[in-house]
């Protein structure tokens, strides 16, 4: 550990620290940022759903969107998996189908970027209450 | 590149390391482990989260599952199901009692709803023992902010403005008593943090400690800013071995950092941090007391004036504040005094930390807006009272203050409004009482308490207390009289006023205030020889209904001083003279026979 000599040295440290909590920082408002849920049941995890969320992850970041990335259970879309629910803030939830990294690398790009609605998308067949 | 993507908050408070959250946190690591999911969640131990009753606590960020009473052995099952598949563990998650359903998350618990939390902002978020964590958190900016960018004066304007009162219990302004530490000229000047916690039944300060040891740190340097001090020292007591440890791994690490030490953020400024350890006496959260204990002295108070902020330790000038209080500094700098004194009451702003305690669904450490009342606190926050009885009273202020009653539910809760109603802000130990509490016993357990730790160095307090306390016991075994209740009146009023520190000008408050609102009750234990509680065992009777009693004999059999007599299927009698009240006899019968009166 190198000294705090000024402020900004502080603001150095903040920022390369800042990561290590960033995670718990988005989940205090979860509703603000964008929400990620990624279908992790067996057979998500048998079709990559574990590659497609580590995608997410790391690409997310490293295009500077803020989002919140959270494993579920099951959907109920095996035929379709992996499955990933995308909601921004203020929409409705809307659900991919077959997410490759690539279809995921699509989405980031079109719809989570400008909102535009691709190929892929499952209809809702439940409510939640 | 695999990336962290789930925090498992594990709580590290006194509460839940007491019910083996060490061990949960270990497995939790072992089993990550195990399953190769290591470099994928991550276990961090925090501070208190407050919700105590149902601890340890476990939380899964980023979905904010809250997990309840979790044992080493679960740990298996929520890396199995939760963090490798998602799936929460149902069987974990708190259940809400009023809907009987399970609560995916913190943010629909009724006990957080009313919360908010600033003293407590970081006390279950981050690690304790993680400087970087803090400093995450906006921690040292603060500090930085103060030496960089305002003079001593402007801060203590800023403090000034917010109206942050002492959260100690008197609720002195805070800003006013910097202004007036660092007018006082002096070579040497002390920062006091008191953090010598002694209220039965709270724990705000430590979980602080414990929780955010860094916030009070950081305070305290912007303290020595402002006054001109450039050492500081925490009075803390012995029986508060993990606040120590963290406060002291919070100070080294400060140190590393430079935080602490010399020529802080290359201003020029000085400023290094002590801990002194007390003996755990009550008396010793009096100031005077204190300042004496931290000398190597006898732990007595002093008359005051001079006050410590001219007259301090070593007769130097020393600001002494509360842990809570400093807790409260460094968001008032950040975020500005307009925005703190946005929250609360006219004369009380901010917030207030209350141990919560005694006969509520929801023990536990919370923190909500001043103005907030006693029923929203009750029966919202702690859930109602238990097993559905009613409520009596709540007890504030500790051993200083009163207890309140049903017609006091909806007052505001602050500073002026629980002097006003008979009773102090205290600390903020909050004991909530229901129908089997005797409030003549509760005023004899408090004045046990002041009987016990009164140092006795003025007479209105060793004796005048030890006299209530007698006088007490012997309404409590049936033997007062009338007469006994005028002397109670008289000899407290004679005790406030003559008493030379805080403890004994206060420790006759729960006798003032259960003669007050509990006056039946008194007159009840004098005139009719009753306690309706059924707590005073001298003034309760055990019978046998002669007519429900089938002379099964289990009573006499369960009976650990045979005063229970009657042949086989014939009525008993229980001899009074013999019996020791155990209510033995009342659990074991079968047929309701065994009376109380």
């Amino acid at each position: 550990m190198s000294q705090i000599k000024s402020l900004d040295d502080l603001r150095k440290i903040k920022e390369a620290v800042q990561k290590k909590i960033q995670l718990r920082e988005k989940s205090i408002d979860p509703e603000k940022v964008i929400q990620i849920k990624v279908g992790m049941a067996t057979s998500g995890i048998a079709s990559g759903a574990r590659e497609v969320m580590a995608f997410l992850i790391e690409e997310l970041e490293k295009r500077n969107i803020e989002a919140v990335v959270t494993q579920v259970g099951d959907m109920g879309y095996c035929y379709a998996e992996p499955t990933i629910e995308v909601t921004l803030p203020g929409k409705e939830p809307v659900v991919f189908g077959n997410v490759t990294t690539k279809k995921a690398d699509e989405i980031i790009e079109k719809y989570i970027k400008n909102g535009e609605l691709i190929d892929g998308i499952l209809p809702a067949n439940y409510h939640t209450i | 590149m695999t990336q962290i993507k789930m925090h498992l908050l594990v709580c590290g408070g006194t509460g839940c390391r007491s019910s083996h959250s060490e061990g949960v946190s270990q497995a939790l690591n072992e089993s990550l482990t195990n399953h190769g999911l290591d470099a994928e969640a991550k276990v961090v131990t925090t501070g208190c989260f407050g919700f105590c009753e149902k601890g340890p606590i476990v939380k899964v960020i980023p979905d904010n599952t809250f997990y309840v009473q979790v044992t080493p052995d679960d740990a298996e099952e929520i890396v199995k199901e939760h963090v490798l598949k998602g799936r929460k563990v149902q069987r974990l998650l708190y259940l809400d009692p009023e809907r009987e359903k399970t609560v995916s998350d913190d943010r629909h618990m009724t006990f957080y709803k009313k919360q908010i939390r600033i003293a407590l902002r970081n006390c279950g978020f981050i690690d304790p023992e993680n400087i970087d964590e803090y400093i995450a958190r906006d921690g040292y900016m603060a500090l930085a902010k103060c030496l960089s960018e305002y003079t001593p004066q402007q801060v203590i304007d800023i403090i000034k403005k917010s109206g942050l009162r002492g959260r100690g219990g008197g609720g002195f302004p805070t800003g006013l008593k910097w202004e007036i530490t660092a007018r006082v000229q002096a070579d040497q000047k002390y920062v006091i943090c008191n953090a010598d916690e002694g209220d039965p039944g709270a724990f705000m300060d430590r979980s602080i400690l414990e929780g955010d040891p860094h916030s009070v740190i950081e305070a305290m340097a912007i303290n020595g800013y402002c006054t001109g001090a450039s050492r500081g020292l925490v009075y803390i007591r012995a029986e508060y071995p993990l606040a120590i440890k963290r406060l002291q791994i919070a100070i080294e690490q400060a140190r590393t950092y430079g935080l602490l030490g010399e020529n802080i953020f290359g201003t020029g400024f000085h400023f290094d941090i002590q801990l002194r350890y007390g003996a755990g006496a009550f008396v010793c959260g009096e100031e005077t007391a204190l300042i004496h204990s931290m000398e190597g002295k006898r732990g007595e108070p002093t008359f005051k004036p001079p006050f410590p902020s001219e007259h301090g330790y070593m007769g130097k000038p020393s600001n002494v504040n509360n842990v809570e209080t400093y807790a409260n500094i460094p968001v008032i700098i950040l975020k500005g005094p307009a925005w703190f004194a946005s929250i609360g009451t006219e004369k009380s702003k901010g917030t207030k930390v209350f141990a919560l305690a005694g006969k509520v669904n929801n023990v536990g450490l919370i923190e909500v807006p001043m103005g907030i009342t006693l029923r929203e606190v009750i029966f919202e926050i702690g859930g109602g009272i238990k097993a559905g009885k009613e409520f009596k009273a709540v007890q504030t202020g500790g051993p200083s203050g009163g207890c309140l009653t049903a017609r006091h539910l909806d007052t505001p809760i602050d500073y002026d409004n629980l002097l006003a109603a008979g009773s102090m802000m205290g600390s903020g130990g909050m004991i909530v009482m229901d129908q089997d509490d005797c409030m003549v016993s509760i005023a004899k357990f408090y004045l046990e308490f002041t009987v016990e730790e009164s140092c006795g160095k003025c007479s209105p307090c060793r004796i005048g207390n030890k006299r209530l306390h007698e006088i007490l016991e012997k309404i409590c075994k049936g033997e007062g009289t009338m007469e006994d209740l005028e002397k109670l009146k008289n000899l407290s009023q004679v005790i406030k006023d003559t008493s030379l520190c805080g403890l004994g000008q206060t420790s006759p408050n729960p006798v003032l205030s259960t003669l007050e609102n509990f006056w039946d009750e008194y007159v009840e234990h004098v005139v009719d020889k009753k306690c309706r509680a059924g707590v005073c065992k001298s003034l309760m009777k055990y019978t046998i209904d002669a007519e429900a009693c089938v002379g099964c004999t289990a009573c006499a059999r369960a009976c650990p001083v045979n005063a229970i007599s009657g042949e086989r299927k014939q009525p008993h009698t229980i001899n009074p003279s013999i019996c020791i009240k155990c209510g033995a006899c009342m659990e074991k019968c079968k047929f309701n026979a065994v009376l109380l009166q």
